[in-house]
């Protein structure tokens, strides 16, 4: 039973471009999958390695401007860059990203509990801070324009469909990483470390190795969402690092259910849906940041693990 | 060969020197017990000896390799585990998934491999269930393996907290009060099970109060009295040591035996 | 030399009030264990209050100081006693999303009343700067200092000699030994989370007349506070003065004299370099506040 609903699901998912006529909904849905990684990338490090890491647009912010300057070419004072193909770009992206994620490993190890959400949020900002200021890198705030969309074997990826797709794929891929390695000594290591710390070292937990790791596979999953973006949309702002992007990665994650591989999917899908129900209702953007805010107070309060939970007790068959 | 050496092991904690120039030895087999009232530095040493606290001096050798200084995963990868005076377990995680935890040491799947999902990490999975399984029915908590651990009752967390030790796969296993809160009949089976635990050959030191269990199990007993040892023996000549039932029993009891 | 000096003098004003926001935040942040994430919304809404009253209603400046800083208590308690009580005990994540979502709640409240467009307030000082020396310094920021410096002395003195300062101390300490000894932690939280909301809207009640007031300025603020109390130390009052008065102080010359487009980084950089040779603070005390 669950098999097959799980079966009809995936496959009204693939087929959806071809039977969807609304490109706007496509976009939506596109975008949606986007945060959808990005939010799967920050549970694994927020949700089962329990850190919390409030400076997670940082890897997404990153791997959106690795990617889109190596496919554009750049030129810097004592470096010149010539514009590469957007597949290599797009592993450029990733590796930074994931680079990224090693720096931020390490400082957690050192650095725990509210001071590292603390210096996690101030990494972000400083990378903002160099993506507005460094002009002859990023363009400052008039941003990086006319970035090329994928192209593989010829076909250019300039429609909604195709994006759509490639969105699908990398979504997918990145969920089987992530399950895979929950279920595996190195997620096991995690959530040790998550629920009693002491006790995990106790049984020869490397604190740092294992820390390190969620760190880097978090940030090059969020570096690969960036890249996503970055030659969907193709313009870079320094505005992708505010932290209201953080915040609603956050949110996804936290009512989804953190520490579950359904959460983030639920969550992204009502977060990334909700604005756009509240815009079909004409109302102000503020008053749908109010609504969040209520909403994710609500959800602390009444379920406090989230949504995927409390509704696995209600139906055996989530999972 | 001694297969645990402490040397003059000093250690400051909470702002006094808890420990001073502690030497003892654990010989490999034998199960020695550290008695001593409250504030005597029994779980100081504990600390010390697994890594949790550096040494202000002195050196602990194990296996003939020098252990002081070494971080606490590193000492455990070597065969020296512990457990911990408060329950401790992984509270949310099921009593299988607390051993699996446990078998960490045991297992060799690389990141890797593990995110190329290659069939040696699901082999290497099915394994560590099946030894996982086993942990858990010599603990006789078969029945409770997917029980979150914290809905577990007392005793039970206990014994759990002992078999995670166990899934560590340790030459020295360091129990620091196994059966404080527990009744006579839970602890007499303790005794038993402790019993196993020696004749799969592992050494045991361990920290306790109740006496009963002290003389039952022990081949030798160290006693320390803030921060150094005043006896050791076996179980037969610290009972009837002066300074022991001095600082341990009271006055009271010593004027008592006469 | 004279323009070093003129930074000096600039900073001994940012530093005063950045002193008071960390202040807030270290007792907050230290009593209660919570990542306050509305002490810059508070820090708004000082300035607003101060709009409102002195721009909205012609309100005396002083008289509109006050209400702004007694208002800002007010709302703090009101945090405290909606949101925060029913999560003691929670773990620190969970007391984390609330304070988040209290901040999108509020801050986007602020720009719902306000709208986006910047507020300038007028301040009764002379217009003509006091001139010593080579350099000057305009009276509003000299009424900023003073104001500034007496609100810190008085903060310490309550702490320190002070029935209700000695059980804030005592709850830091060790909350669970204070409520043995018959500590009303719960009374403690709210004092503690007012007085730091009341010292956040005191400083903005103080720079908002000088600069302009905008629905995001709480965000910079709050990182400031939030460098500063890593400077000083978790609890730190002395630590957090002092720490104010140094990020100021790199912020001004960061600003003159290397580039003012990465000025707010400095704030930032330092939390970061601290943090990772010192990972608990830099004049760290873990045992005491005060």
């Amino acid at each position: 039973m669950r098999a097959s609903l799980i079966a009809a699901g995936l496959l009204a998912l693939a087929t959806l471009p071809l039977w969807l006529d609304n490109p706007y909904i496509l976009h939506v849905l596109i975008v949606t999958g986007i945060f959808i990684i990005a939010a799967m990338s920050l549970n694994l490090l927020l949700g089962y390695a329990g850190q919390l890491s409030l400076g997670h647009v940082a890897f997404f912010g990153v791997g959106a401007y690795a990617s889109a300057l190596v496919s554009l070419g750049f030129d810097i004072s004592f470096f010149t860059l010539k514009p590469k193909p957007v597949w290599f770009a797009m592993l450029c992206g990733i590796a930074a990203a994931g680079l990224c994620g090693w720096l931020i490993g390490r400082i957690a190890f050192k650095v725990r509990g509210a001071y590292f959400v603390i210096v996690s949020i101030s990494f972000v900002e400083v990378v903002r801070l160099v993506a507005v200021n460094w002009v002859e890198l990023t363009q400052g705030p008039m941003a990086l324009n006319n970035i090329p969309p994928l192209n593989l074997l010829g076909f250019a990826f300039y429609k909604k469909p195709e994006n759509y797709w490639l969105m699908l794929a990398v979504a997918l891929a990145c969920f089987f990483l992530v399950r895979r390695l929950v279920r595996s000594k190195a997620g096991r290591a995690m959530i040790a470390l998550a629920e009693n710390e002491p006790l995990a070292i106790s049984v020869g937990v490397d604190v740092t190795k294992t820390l390190v790791l969620a760190a880097v596979v978090s940030a090059a999953m969020a570096g690969a969402a960036g890249a996503l973006y970055a030659h969907y949309v193709r313009i870079v702002d320094p505005d992708v690092f505010l932290f209201i992007y953080t915040v609603t990665m956050v949110i996804m994650v936290v009512t989804g259910g953190k520490g579950t591989l359904a959460g983030p999917i639920v969550g992204g899908l009502l977060f990334g849906l909700l604005p756009e129900g509240l815009r079909a209702l004409a109302i102000k953007p503020e008053l749908q940041w109010i609504v969040y805010g209520v909403l994710m107070v609500l959800v602390v309060y009444f379920l406090p693990a989230g949504i995927v939970p409390a509704l696995k007790k209600r139906l055996a068959w989530l999972s | 060969m001694a297969l645990l050496e402490v040397r003059q092991l000093s250690v400051r904690f909470g702002g006094l020197l808890a420990i001073e120039s502690l030497s003892l030895e654990v010989k490999e087999g034998e199960v020695l017990s550290l008695i001593g009232p409250n504030g005597a530095g029994k779980t100081t040493a504990f600390n010390a000896i697994t890594g949790y606290l550096a040494p202000v001096s002195g050196e602990i050798f194990f296996n003939g390799e020098k252990i002081s200084g070494r971080k606490v995963n590193d000492i455990s990868a070597r065969g020296l585990v512990r457990t911990f005076q408060k329950t401790s377990v992984f509270p949310n995680r099921s009593a299988l998934e607390n051993i699996l935890i446990g078998l960490h040491l045991s297992s060799r799947q690389s990141p890797f491999a593990i995110m190329l999902g290659l069939p040696s990490v699901a082999h290497d999975e099915r394994a560590l269930r099946g030894e996982a399984e086993r942990i858990l029915g010599f603990i006789n908590l078969s029945n409770k393996k997917d029980e979150p651990a914290s809905a577990l009752p007392y005793g039970e967390q206990r014994l759990l907290e002992v078999a995670i030790a166990l899934a560590a796969k340790p030459k020295l296993l360091l129990l620091d009060e196994p059966v404080s809160g527990m009744n006579p009949s839970e602890t007499a089976s303790f005794m038993a099970k402790l019993a196993e635990i020696r004749a799969l050959g592992i050494t045991i030191l361990l920290v306790e109060h109740d006496m009963k269990m002290v003389m039952g199990v022990s081949d030798r007993v160290v006693c320390l009295s803030q921060g150094r040892i005043i006896a050791n023996g076996t179980p037969a000549e610290i009972q009837r040591d002066p300074e022991v039932i001095r600082a341990y029993l009271g006055e009271r009891h010593r004027r008592a035996i006469g | 030399m004279d323009q070093f000096l003129q930074h000096v003098l600039n900073a001994l004003m940012l530093g005063g009030t950045y002193a008071l926001l960390g202040i807030g935040l270290t007792l907050i942040f230290g009593i209660m264990r919570v990542v306050n994430f509305t002490h810059g919304e508070l820090y708004a809404f000082g300035a607003y209050m101060m709009y409102a009253f002195v721009m909205l209603t012609g309100a005396n400046f002083f008289v509109a100081l006050a209400l702004a800083i007694l208002l800002g208590a007010l709302l703090g308690a009101g945090i405290e006693l909606l949101l925060l009580r029913r999560l003691r005990g929670a773990d620190i994540d969970t007391t984390m999303l609330v304070m988040i979502g209290a901040w999108i709640a509020l801050q986007n409240g602020e720009q719902l009343a306000w709208t986006g467009v910047a507020k300038s307030i007028s301040n009764p000082f002379p217009a003509a700067p006091l001139v010593i020396g080579p350099v000057s310094v305009a009276w509003n920021r000299v009424f900023v200092l003073v104001v500034a410096l007496s609100l810190i002395a008085i903060t310490y003195l309550v702490i320190q000699k002070t029935k209700l300062g000695k059980a804030m101390r005592a709850t830091f300490q060790d909350r669970d030994t204070a409520a043995l000894m018959g500590v009303q932690i719960g009374h403690i939280h709210t004092v503690t989370f007012a007085l730091g909301s009341a010292l956040a809207a005191a400083a903005g009640a103080l720079l908002g007349p000088v600069f302009v007031a905008y629905p995001t300025m709480g965000d910079l603020a709050a990182s400031k506070a939030f460098a500063v109390v890593i400077l000083g130390g978790l609890g730190s009052i002395p630590g957090a003065t002092l720490g104010g008065f140094i990020l100021a102080m790199a912020e001004e010359l960061g600003a003159g004299y290397i580039s003012s487009g990465y000025r707010d980084a400095m704030s930032f950089l330092l939390i970061i370099v601290i943090l990772l040779f010192r990972p608990t603070g830099m004049f760290a005390q873990k045992e005491r506040i005060g």
